[in-house]
């Protein structure tokens, strides 16, 4: 099964802007592994090879933090949590 | 379930408000101070809840999703000696799917299992069984936070918490992010989950490294009852706990789960952090990968996939676990890193446990108006006399053993298999002879004296 279907299983309530945020791409760039790229369930974190950046996939965070612990050697992401109320809504959990 | 749009807000059995939403000015519903602020609505912040409010305390409890549990997934087995204390007879009315009868533990290579399984009829007499639930955490918690709200705990959610309120070096209130968000409070919970920002904030925790954590990718795969009863030898509500190790998980340090609920079943992975980068596999590919192993394909057959999701687990153990308290502080659940990562996989039990022991510190400390490190030094104390701590502490090596030793998800399952399908590859060869060639080959990789000490590794680590 895609990742995107499954992610359309699940309810989202979608802010207007990102709770997730790349602090300066250009840091990136000395980045080899792209460790945030591997680590997220959801795909959030994609890197594009033309535009040589990462493109932030936000609407489908499951707000687990993986991300930020996977770039610490460069502490590159910042994340905080959506607003209240926003972001994933589980119906199983 | 609390959800705002339905419930008229009640603080120690007295209505206060209108729903969340209607309000113009939603602080002129609750007092200026509150004896505790807990952050988090999760089985930590309720158990602590429950209890504060159950003493008398005032209590408000922030959560940040639409309902307590929307953010909140576990792999699936919920172990409850403490909701017991917490909620006598709890199974007559908490949403838990079934009890957990059998323990089945698989060791997979490409082609080929073998498992453990036990089952007793001891653990299927009658309610708490073994104290063993299989359970769904967006109906979970949401039940227990409701028990917390009826003792008078008073639950705000869709309410994000970004930082505490200092004064003096002591911590006095906290910042919800909302108009007006600043509250005081004799102390504060932080049960905000294994991110735990606050704890961050208060500096009682340092950032993670890759091998503490892990990642989970978790499917919840609707069957009719019936044929998740004959599938797993199930009868009535009786469940099972299935765990997969080796190549279920491309080898790596981890493994992957089933569990039954009553028409679903919960199936994911989970593994360190440091494996998904150094295999260069992402949690949806490697979750794909275990649901198409022979193994696991036959078990989820025709079963339709009804959610995904995804989470961080603590699994660093004792050696993680930080500074819990702080002057006006405490940390509980998944915040204070409380994970039993050996075969047992607990975390919601010991969350209850640590946000019980916070509760009753916070009461002794009331009786003093004491609430320094030291007034409220009991729960420590607490954490270390109990299940909690000393469970921890003998599995401490776990996390070590599992990063220091890749053979034992790798090379050794997969010998292991081998030798044993070898054992049992029926032909014309004398069964002697099928014997030495076993004994020959595995000597070949393996010294007896070498895997005595490799045996005892386990030993240590695990039991």
């Amino acid at each position: 099964m895609k990742l995107e279907d499954k992610l359309f299983l699940d309810q989202y309530k979608v802010d207007s802007e990102s709770h997730l945020k790349i602090k300066d791409s250009k840091v990136c760039l000395d980045c080899t592994d792209k460790q945030c790229t591997w680590v997220c369930p959801a795909g959030v974190y994609k890197w594009d090879n033309e535009a040589k950046q990462i493109i932030l996939g936000w609407e489908n965070c499951m707000e687990m933090g993986a991300c930020v612990v996977a770039c610490n050697q460069f502490d590159n992401i910042d994340m905080k949590y959506p607003k209240g109320g926003y972001g994933i809504s589980y119906k199983f959990g | 379930m609390c959800l705002p749009y339905f419930t008229l807000y009640t603080f120690r059995g007295r209505h206060i408000g209108l729903p969340l939403q209607k309000q113009s000015s939603w602080r002129t519903y609750l007092s200026d101070k509150f004896d505790v602020i807990i952050v988090g609505a999760g089985p930590a912040g309720s158990a602590a809840a429950l209890t504060l409010a159950r003493a008398g305390l005032s209590v408000v409890v922030f959560e940040r999703g639409e309902f307590p549990g929307a953010k909140n997934m576990f792999g699936g087995v919920l172990y409850t000696t403490i909701l017991n204390r917490l909620v006598p007879n709890f199974w007559e009315d908490a949403p838990l799917e079934r009890q957990i009868v059998k323990r089945r533990f698989g060791l997979l290579s490409k082609q080929s299992e073998a498992a453990f399984e036990f089952r007793s009829e001891d653990y299927n007499t009658k309610p708490p069984y073994n104290h063993s639930f299989s359970a769904l955490r967006a109906r979970f918690d949401p039940w227990l936070a409701k028990k917390a709200e009826e003792a008078g705990a008073f639950i705000i959610p869709e309410t994000v918490v970004d930082d505490l309120l200092w004064r003096d070096g002591k911590v006095v209130g906290v910042k919800a992010r909302r108009e007006g968000g600043e509250m005081e409070a004799d102390v504060v919970i932080a049960a905000d989950g294994v991110n735990s920002f606050l704890a961050k904030k208060a500096g009682l925790r340092k950032d993670f490294k890759w091998n503490v954590l892990a990642v989970a990718a978790k499917e919840v795969i609707g069957l009719p009852r019936e044929v998740i009863e004959d599938r797993f030898g199930l009868e009535g509500d009786e469940g099972v706990a299935m765990e997969f190790f080796g190549d279920a998980v491309a080898g790596m340090v981890g493994g992957g789960f089933i569990y039954t609920n009553k028409d679903t079943l919960s199936v994911g992975v989970a593994c360190s952090i440091d494996a998904f980068i150094g295999k260069k596999i992402v949690p949806n590919d490697l979750l794909e990968r275990f649901k198409s192993h022979p193994s696991i394909r036959r078990l989820i057959r025709k079963g339709e996939t009804l959610e995904y999701s995804g989470h961080m687990i603590p699994e660093g153990g004792h050696k993680q676990v930080p500074q819990v308290l702080t002057d006006g502080l405490l940390l509980v659940g998944d915040a204070a890193h409380l994970v039993n990562a050996s075969l047992y996989h607990e975390g919601t039990n010991l969350a209850m446990a640590s946000g019980l022991f916070a509760a009753e510190a916070i009461i002794e400390a009331k009786k003093r108006g004491d609430f320094s490190k030291e007034g409220l030094g009991s729960y420590h104390k607490k954490l270390t006399d109990s299940f909690v701590f000393k469970d921890l502490s003998k599995f401490r090596e776990v996390e070590a053993w599992a990063h220091a030793n890749p053979k034992f998800f790798t090379e050794y399952p997969d010998l292991c298999l081998d030798l044993i399908k070898d054992y049992f590859t029926i032909s014309e060869k004398p069964k002697a002879l099928i014997q030495a060639e076993v004994y020959k080959k595995f000597r070949k990789k393996l010294s007896p004296l070498r895997a005595l000490v490799e045996l005892n590794k386990v030993r240590k680590a695990l039991f």
